[in-house]
């Protein structure tokens, strides 16, 4: 039998198109300033289909990683229920407060510091269910980790933004915590960091996180470096690679607060978030804070500089998203401009999951 | 021997002007690209999976990107429909030719564009064969980590269509994981890029959907992969259980205490016999069960990670445990399991490999249920099981020369289908739906589901002209099919949403 709670949406759903109001899909709320702002109101009434009441892990197998929970289900409680047992979200999601749910995480998409290490946060979806346009509620994927009947719709649905309809329900695959974890902190300029990271990247090198901070000192600039698999590989790494160790309790405080993007640096206006090939040399774009062994770069540039900043970044193979707005945008897509045979795809793919235009309108894109 | 697969929904009673639609083509695609006469095309009316065939009445093996445009356009333009083939080797039927459609094979677009050990990453064309990718980057000590069984023939563009996986999939991801950007070419006749080298690429994450679309949403003309550092060592524990459930309670307890192996095998007792006199690996006949786990990065990770596989074993009940010595004895363990397939053929005329994906905690449910389906179809079966991830690949012995026993086998095959979806697995774990699996299909997705597949197909290829009839079941196959209305065990109603 369908579940209450699930059943109300369908109905809101179905009420919404009929009514041919559009349908805002929200969590904990806790994400909303990613996207492009909502429009002031105007047009038909928005429908608020809020699906934190959706909430609880359903199923969790330790033995055979994978979790699966309701999309309202807090990701908090997803994380203490892994950590219980020695497991984890490799892809480190970002808390940006204890109201976060898993269903805006799979929506916004966003990984954390261990990308580049285990993976992005899609490469761990292994199933979803989506509720549709026509209030159906449909499962793509599965638990199963290799799985390839019908598209990869899940993995499509990571990061959608809910434009094609509203995730309610999500199995990923979960790791191991390792069994020992160190941070080392060099003191470098940022193309010597970026240097340092191409390095370790083609060696077997056991790296899960790096972090570039303009923080002065000696060499204008400071590398941390954590590094995680079992003792005796992160003390061999950690002898080899050098600098100075950040001691517990700082080192865990210093990977959450850039994961959470609580750093002060995560506090300017406009903040932009670049994503570039690993291997893009400094791009001089003004005081940046670097990532994903430099796949990752965080700047804070003026609404004027925008046009710019893009160009740059195009060109080096990346795209640039006015992450951090405040609802002021200056004119600029919040996400980089997409090619324009993408775009088609992008905007029949749209047309074909949500003909009316019901979820989440232009909140990826103006164009749908 | 072929099936008959004008059931297949193949065939559109008209005959496409394929005169005219190579005539449009001849200034682009030169002559020696065209196969046409029947002894050049026999060789392409099948793939891997032998048991479907189908003549294609043209074949076009083009050697650029633009002659691959030029053949979209021209089969857009006179709506003939286009089957894409890599190497050959998928075993889902997915490059079984279309009778009204051309077959593209992308095999000479083998070239390596770059391969940048700074960046870890490698550029290549789809034709290029996923080993020698590795081979290219071995001088930097680098690789590429999705290694199916064929993968000395099996092309990247293939990989790319079939989400290949590999025995090292549990710790090195699918084709999915390690493949960062692909070039392709549209019904259309455009170029567009999805993914790249960035780690995030903006919009929807189209990349992952296009990996594993089987040839049905665009064609690959360039592929970016992701290199990663060969591990130092490697070692494999190999152990011996006095039954299966015994050795899937051991693959729960080594997950369970936090280790990843790199390769998590498991063989039944029929294929042991059935590999042993063929490789002399040195596997135990007594055992009910055999696991291979193998472990790789510093010796003194490796060291202490075997120490800890090995005595969970033990504790799990295994009877015999044995680690590799020497670089030779680790790849002889190996030869056993990856010459499984050719093992089977030594022993039977005929084999028939099915690919199911089950939650492990089921598997000794499965194996019993598989046990008692040899009986009920008279027909033996082996199961090897990439137990790390579940996947599962029953090889069904039949002879083809006896009467009904290639029905048999596929009614065999489809029972072990339907059983993974009812432990909650899945139709294919990575050799992908192609012909093969489209019936099952009907029993894994509710209607609502498969038209969403199609939608996503639309969305690319508005045209239906994309490798059509592979996949996605009609809804009168369905209905044929008989589970159209029973799905989960429940009766459905249309107007009614579906749990």
């Amino acid at each position: 039998m369908m579940d209450f709670v699930l059943s109300e949406f369908c109905d809101r759903v179905a009420t919404a198109r009929a009514a041919q109001r559009p349908v805002h899909i929200r969590g904990g709320g806790t994400r909303a300033f990613y996207g492009e702002p909502l429009a002031g109101e105007g047009g038909p009434e928005r429908v608020w289909l809020d699906v934190s009441p959706y909430h609880g892990i359903i199923g969790y197998e330790p033995s055979e990683l994978v979790i699966t929970a309701r999309a309202g289900t807090p990701l908090a409680e997803i994380e203490g229920a892994l950590a219980e047992r020695g497991q984890m979200l490799a892809f480190e999601p970002p808390r940006f407060g204890s109201a976060g749910t898993l269903g805006g995480c799979v929506a916004t998409g966003l990984s954390g510091p261990r990308r580049m290490a285990a993976g992005s946060l899609s490469d761990f979806v292994l199933g979803a269910r989506l509720l549709d346009a026509n209030g159906n509620v449909l499962r793509f994927g599965g638990e199963v980790m290799k799985n390839v009947a019908g598209y990869d719709v899940s993995r499509l649905l990571a990061g959608s933004l809910g434009v094609l309809g509203a995730i309610v329900e999500v199995s990923l695959k979960v790791m191991p915590v390792p069994r020992r974890e160190t941070t080392r902190v060099l003191e470098a300029d940022e193309a010597r960091a970026l240097a340092l990271c191409a390095r370790w990247r083609g060696r077997p090198v056991p790296v899960s996180a790096t972090a570039w901070l303009d923080e002065g000192g000696a060499a204008g600039g400071r590398l941390y470096v954590r590094l995680s698999g079992n003792e005796s590989a992160v003390a061999q790494a950690a002898a080899s690679i050098g600098g100075e160790a950040l001691e517990a309790p700082a080192d865990a405080r210093f990977w959450q607060a850039l994961r959470d993007q609580q750093h002060a640096f995560f506090g300017r206006r406009p903040l932009w978030r670049l994503s570039v090939p690993p291997a893009t040399p400094p791009l001089g774009l003004g005081e940046t804070l670097v990532e994903w062994q430099g796949g990752l770069r965080w700047i804070a540039a003026p609404l004027e500089a925008g046009a710019d900043v893009r160009a740059r970044v195009q060109a080096a193979g990346g795209s640039a998203c006015l992450y951090r707005h405040d609802g002021e945008t200056g004119g600029h897509t919040v996400f980089h401009p997409l090619a324009a045979g993408v775009l088609q795809i992008h905007r029949r793919l749209k047309h074909e999951f949500d003909p009316a235009g019901l979820f989440n309108p232009h909140r990826l894109y103006p164009e749908f | 021997m072929t099936m008959d697969i004008s059931s297949r929904e193949q065939a559109p009673a008209y005959v496409p002007d394929f005169p005219g639609l190579l005539a449009s083509i001849s200034r682009e695609v030169p002559a020696h690209c065209i196969l046409t006469r029947v002894d050049q095309t026999t060789a392409y009316e099948c793939d891997g999976l032998a048991l479907y065939r189908e003549r294609p009445p043209v074949v076009i093996l083009p050697e650029t990107e633009q002659q691959v445009l030029a053949v979209l356009r021209a089969c857009r333009a006179f709506n003939v429909p286009l089957v894409p083939r890599g190497a050959g080797t998928g075993l889902s039927g997915g490059a079984t030719p279309h009778a009204q459609g051309v077959l593209v094979g992308l095999a000479k677009l083998n070239r390596i564009h770059r391969l940048d050990p700074e960046a870890c990453v490698a550029v290549v064309g789809p034709g290029v064969r996923n080993l020698a990718i590795s081979e290219a980057a071995a001088a930097h000590g680098l690789y590429y980590a999705p290694d199916p069984s064929s993968q000395i023939a099996c092309s990247i563009g293939g990989n790319v269509a079939e989400n290949s996986g590999g025995v090292h999939c549990l710790k090195y991801g699918l084709t999915v994981h390690n493949v960062l950007r692909v070039r392709i070419a549209t019904i259309e006749g455009d170029i567009i890029e999805l993914g790249g080298e960035a780690p995030d690429a903006p919009g929807l994450n189209l990349l992952s959907a296009f990996i594993g679309s089987e040839g049905m949403l665009g064609l690959v003309t360039e592929v970016t992969v992701r290199l990663i550092p060969k591990p130092q060592h490697a070692q494999v524990v190999m152990a011996s259980f006095p039954s299966v459930e015994a050795a899937g309670e051991a693959v729960t307890r080594v997950i369970a205490d936090g280790v990843i192996p790199a390769g998590l095998e498991l063989m039944d007792k029929r294929s042991v016999h059935m590999v042993e006199p063929f490789v002399n690996a040195g596997y135990d006949l007594e055992a009910e069960a055999i696991l291979l786990c193998e472990s790789d990065g510093t010796p003194e990770e490796v060291a202490e990670e075997v120490a800890r596989v090995e005595s969970l074993f033990r504790a799990a009940g295994a009877t015999r445990l044995q680690a590799s010595g020497s670089e030779a004895e680790r790849l002889r363990f190996w030869a056993g399991r990856k010459n499984a397939f050719p093992a089977a053929g030594r022993i039977s005329p005929d084999y028939y490999c099915m690919d199911g994906t089950i939650p492990r905690r089921h598997l000794g449910r499965v194996l019993s249920a598989i046990a008692a389906m040899e009986g009920r179809f008279g027909l033996r079966c082996a199961n090897v099981f990439h137990a790390g991830d579940g996947n599962l690949h029953p090889l069904i012995l039949f002879d083809a020369n006896q009467p009904d026993e290639v029905e048999r086998a596929e009614a065999f095959g489809a029972a072990i289908l339907e059983l993974c979806v009812e432990v909650g697995g899945t139709i294919t774990g990575e050799h992908g739906v192609g012909l093969e699996k489209i019936n099952q299909m009907c029993s894994q997705f509710s209607r609502e589901e498969l038209d969403a597949f199609s939608a996503l197909k639309r969305a690319f290829d508005p045209y239906g002209l994309l490798n059509p009839s592979k996949l996605i079941p009609t809804l009168v196959r369905c209905a044929e099919y008989g589970k159209m209305h029973v799905h989960n065990g429940e009766l459905r109603f249309p107007d009614i949403p579906r749990f």
